[in-house]
């Protein structure tokens, strides 16, 4: 996380935010040892969940993962009657070394960000969560300040906006990411 | 005097040493023992190599005995011998002043003066700090319940002996002819002072030690330190040893109890290791010569001529002291076990009996055909303490210990448990725990049997006994168990369990706690590979959290301290078996820690550096690098 300028200053946006929680995995649990049940609780406390990363091999960085593998339990976030996380919302917040096109049929991933995070986009599905289009910042290698400010700021608006409930959800389904027409989106 | 000089005598000695207590050791007798059949065996009525001059290498060698206090006085925190003052004042005094009345009635009843009684009573209620001490450092019994009981008990006797010089003077009666005042013993400051006088000039050299030892002798030594001679450290740890010894004499106070003193305060100093290893050596050689001086000063000549009234005399002391002990022990609420060690231990006469026998002589006090008998009798009962713990270790404990009570317990020691822990302290009793909660059958052995009674209310399952010995550790299942956790914490007996472990049990799995760096690379060149440093994993969290709290996050605090984990036990295990060689090993030294700090700061440099910017973009856009990894 740390190594990785802009999600340095997503954070730094995201963190101070009124009724926003920046809860940094790396920072409470160096060794990968999660409080499950300090977890458990945060979630249950808020009702929109951002899972903010850099895109490590397409995917989150081992820790985010292990955090699903842990507190994601059976009976609690899905199954019988794991009904905790229902009805709240799961934005995905990442930032990728490479630009928009890479991330096309016809680029060298050859798969979008919304195929590439089905995994993430299933698990809210399991888990009766409102699934979001990803915040997406591509291109970080060749960001310069000002670009990451207005991302920065970007994000900052979109938490404030689904802090208020100022989200318009018809607008937002099937989008590629959220961020592309944040004035739209917010319902501007 | 066999004429040839120093180097004769030397030779004599040392051969004596060196033949006789590796051999003892090997039967399982111990150095003491092997030091005191060396001087039989060398004296005058075995093999006659040494003659009349035994009893000056006594004098001489009895300034190991001023060492060794030294030696434990820089292991005792002030602190624990402050807990321990019930013991040395209730226990100790208890037991000198019981055992005096004792042998006074004694005395009385054999026809004796009351004075003479009193002088033989006095003497006698003295135990031996030399042969104790030693035996129970060599087992490594320093620590546990009766050790301690035993080591309070040697250390009022240590104080008790100032009083006693200053009474025994005021015993005569003529039982011989007076001596010259004094005579044989150097003057000292005090002696024509007035009381309060006397008094002043003790308190006085007291709190100059204490307090040159907190002020002046820090800075001593950092300046002697300073100029890199070792010999130069090593004669500084002499001079102070030797001088606190000779002021004290001065003083009329005893030389072992003033160096002790000074061990204690300077037990906190940056220095103790150094001063330990300084001294360890000259106190290990004087002493052994002190046990070879004993056992050549045995006169088997008077032995001879009266063998009944010795050997009764002998029985007798050793039954009536081990009797007030084993009661005294009782009352202070050692448990079974630590009752029988520290009653063996200390039921007999002590050196200091030879220089207060001779004093009193001198003082017209006993008579020398009173004296001569029971020189003979102290340097027997002396000469009998280790075999006596031995009897105590082989025949006694076992039939009557706490061990025989934990066999009592049906499912006690036959239970195949995997894992073996020998040793629950600090260390023992954490893997201990662990292993419990998770599941896993350890079989725990510990040598302290007051903390088996403890640990055992606590709800732990532990078993008394010396994992190191063979048949201990054959009933506790090793035949069977997959692996032997050695977490004692004697450097030395792990090393030797674990030797002993591997010859007769080759398909267990050895885990070693290593009391530091040295004793890691000795486990490691004695092929043991699981070596665990004990303090390194904690030292190693403090470092991370230092840095966590200093701003490094806390996941780079703690790769940076795996990273200088794993080079530091791979570091450990390449500069082992380097030793021999200082220069060499020196260099590799400084090598590894180069390249650890090589590693560590381009870390660093990674960290510092803003990685996604580190790309150009022109690469960028080639498809070939596209590389989400490191964004």
């Amino acid at each position: 996380m740390r190594r990785s300028r802009v999600n340095r200053r997503l954070t730094e946006a995201a963190r101070g935010l009124d009724g926003v929680m920046v809860n940094d995995l790396y920072q409470h649990y160096p060794d990968f040892d999660i409080d499950v049940a300090r977890e458990q609780q945060l979630l249950e406390s808020h009702d929109v969940v951002v899972m903010q990363h850099p895109f490590y091999w397409y995917s989150t960085p081992a820790i985010l993962k292990e955090w699903q593998d842990l507190v994601l339990e059976h009976g609690w976030a899905y199954g019988h009657d794991g009904d905790a996380l229902n009805g709240k919302q799961l934005l995905t917040a990442v930032s990728t070394g490479a630009d928009g096109t890479a991330y096309t049929e016809d680029g060298s991933n050859h798969l979008t960000m919304r195929q590439l995070l089905a995994p993430i986009e299933q698990t809210a599905r399991l888990c009766g969560m409102v699934y979001l289009p990803p915040f997406v910042v591509h291109g970080t290698h060749a960001l310069g300040k000002e670009d990451i400010d207005r991302s920065a700021a970007d994000y900052r608006r979109l938490l404030e906006g689904l802090r208020d409930g100022r989200v318009a959800m018809d607008r937002i389904a099937g989008l590629e990411r959220i961020n592309g027409d944040l004035d739209a989106v917010l319902g501007g | 005097m066999h004429g040839e000089g120093f180097f004769y005598q030397a030779l004599i000695y040392l051969a004596a040493a060196v033949v006789s207590v590796p051999i003892a050791k090997r039967l399982g007798l111990g150095s003491v023992l092997g030091y005191l059949i060396a001087g039989i065996a060398i004296g005058p009525y075995a093999l006659g190599l040494v003659g009349e001059d035994g009893q000056d290498v006594l004098h001489f060698a009895e300034f190991g005995v001023v060492m060794m206090l030294f030696l434990i006085g820089l292991e005792l925190q002030p602190s624990l011998l402050w807990r321990l003052r019930g013991s040395i004042l209730g226990l100790g005094g208890l037991q000198v002043g019981v055992t005096a009345a004792i042998f006074t009635a004694v005395g009385l009843g054999v026809g004796l003066d009351w004075r003479s009684s009193l002088a033989v009573g006095l003497i006698l209620s003295l135990s031996s700090t030399a042969i104790v001490l030693q035996t129970l450092q060599e087992k490594g019994l320093m620590k546990t319940g009766g050790g301690r009981s035993a080591f309070s008990v040697l250390l009022f006797q240590d104080m008790a002996v100032i009083p006693m010089l200053a009474i025994l003077p005021l015993l005569a009666h003529g039982a011989s002819d007076r001596g010259v005042s004094g005579g044989g013993h150097s003057t000292t400051w005090v002696e024509g002072l007035p009381g309060w006088a006397a008094a002043l000039v003790v308190v006085a050299a007291v709190a100059a030690i204490v307090i040159g030892g907190r002020l002046l002798i820090r800075p001593a030594f950092r300046f002697i330190a300073r100029a890199r001679v070792p010999e130069i450290f090593t004669a500084a740890a002499l001079l102070l040893v030797i001088g606190i010894a000779l002021l004290m004499a001065r003083v009329g106070l005893s030389p072992a109890l003033g160096t002790f003193l000074a061990g204690v305060v300077l037990a906190t100093s940056e220095y103790r290791h150094e001063l330990e290893g300084d001294i360890a050596p000259f106190k290990g050689l004087l002493l052994g010569l002190f046990f070879i001086a004993v056992g050549a000063s045995i006169d088997f000549g008077q032995i001879a001529q009266q063998p009944g009234l010795i050997g009764a005399l002998v029985v007798g002391l050793i039954l009536i002291k081990f009797i007030i002990l084993i009661i005294l022990g009782r009352v202070f609420g050692l448990g079974h076990d630590q009752n029988l060690l520290f009653s063996f231990s200390l039921a007999q006469a002590g050196e200091f009996a030879f220089v207060l026998f001779s004093f009193a002589t001198q003082q017209g006090v006993l008579a020398l055909d009173v004296t001569t008998p029971l020189v003979a009798v102290v340097a027997l009962t002396m000469a009998l303490t280790p075999l006596l713990m031995l009897v105590n270790e082989r025949l006694v404990q076992p039939r009557f210990g706490t061990r025989e009570r934990a066999r009592r317990e049906p499912d006690a020691m036959d239970e195949s448990n995997p894992v073996i822990l020998a040793g629950y302290g600090r260390v023992g009793t954490v893997i201990g725990r662990l292993l419990r909660v998770a599941g896993i059958g350890a079989t725990v052995l510990e040598v302290d049997s007051d903390q088996v009674d403890l640990l055992r209310k606590l709800g732990h399952k532990v078993f008394y006994g010396d994992a190191s010995r063979l048949d201990l550790l054959r009933a506790a299942g090793a035949d069977s168990a997959r692996i032997l956790v050695i977490a004692f914490d004697d450097p030395e007996r792990i090393l030797e369990l674990a030797e002993t472990a591997r010859k007769n049990f080759p398909h267990l799995a050895i885990y070693c706690r290593a009391l530091g760096r040295t004793h890691a690379y000795e486990l490691i060149e004695a092929g043991f590979d699981r070596v665990y440093r004990e303090t390194l994993d904690s030292s190693l969290k403090i470092g991370g959290d230092v840095m966590s709290e200093l701003g490094v996050p806390a996941f780079e605090a703690l790769r940076r301290v795996r990273r200088f984990r794993r080079h530091d036990e791979e570091a450990l295990r390449e500069l082992s078996g380097q030793r021999e060689d200082a220069t060499k090993y020196i260099h590799l030294v400084r090598q590894q820690a180069a390249a650890l700090e090589e590693v560590l700061s381009s870390d660093l440099e990674d960290m510092g550096q803003e990685l996604d910017a580190a790309w150009d973009s022109t690469a960028l856009r080639d498809p070939a690098v596209q590389d989400d990894g490191s964004s």
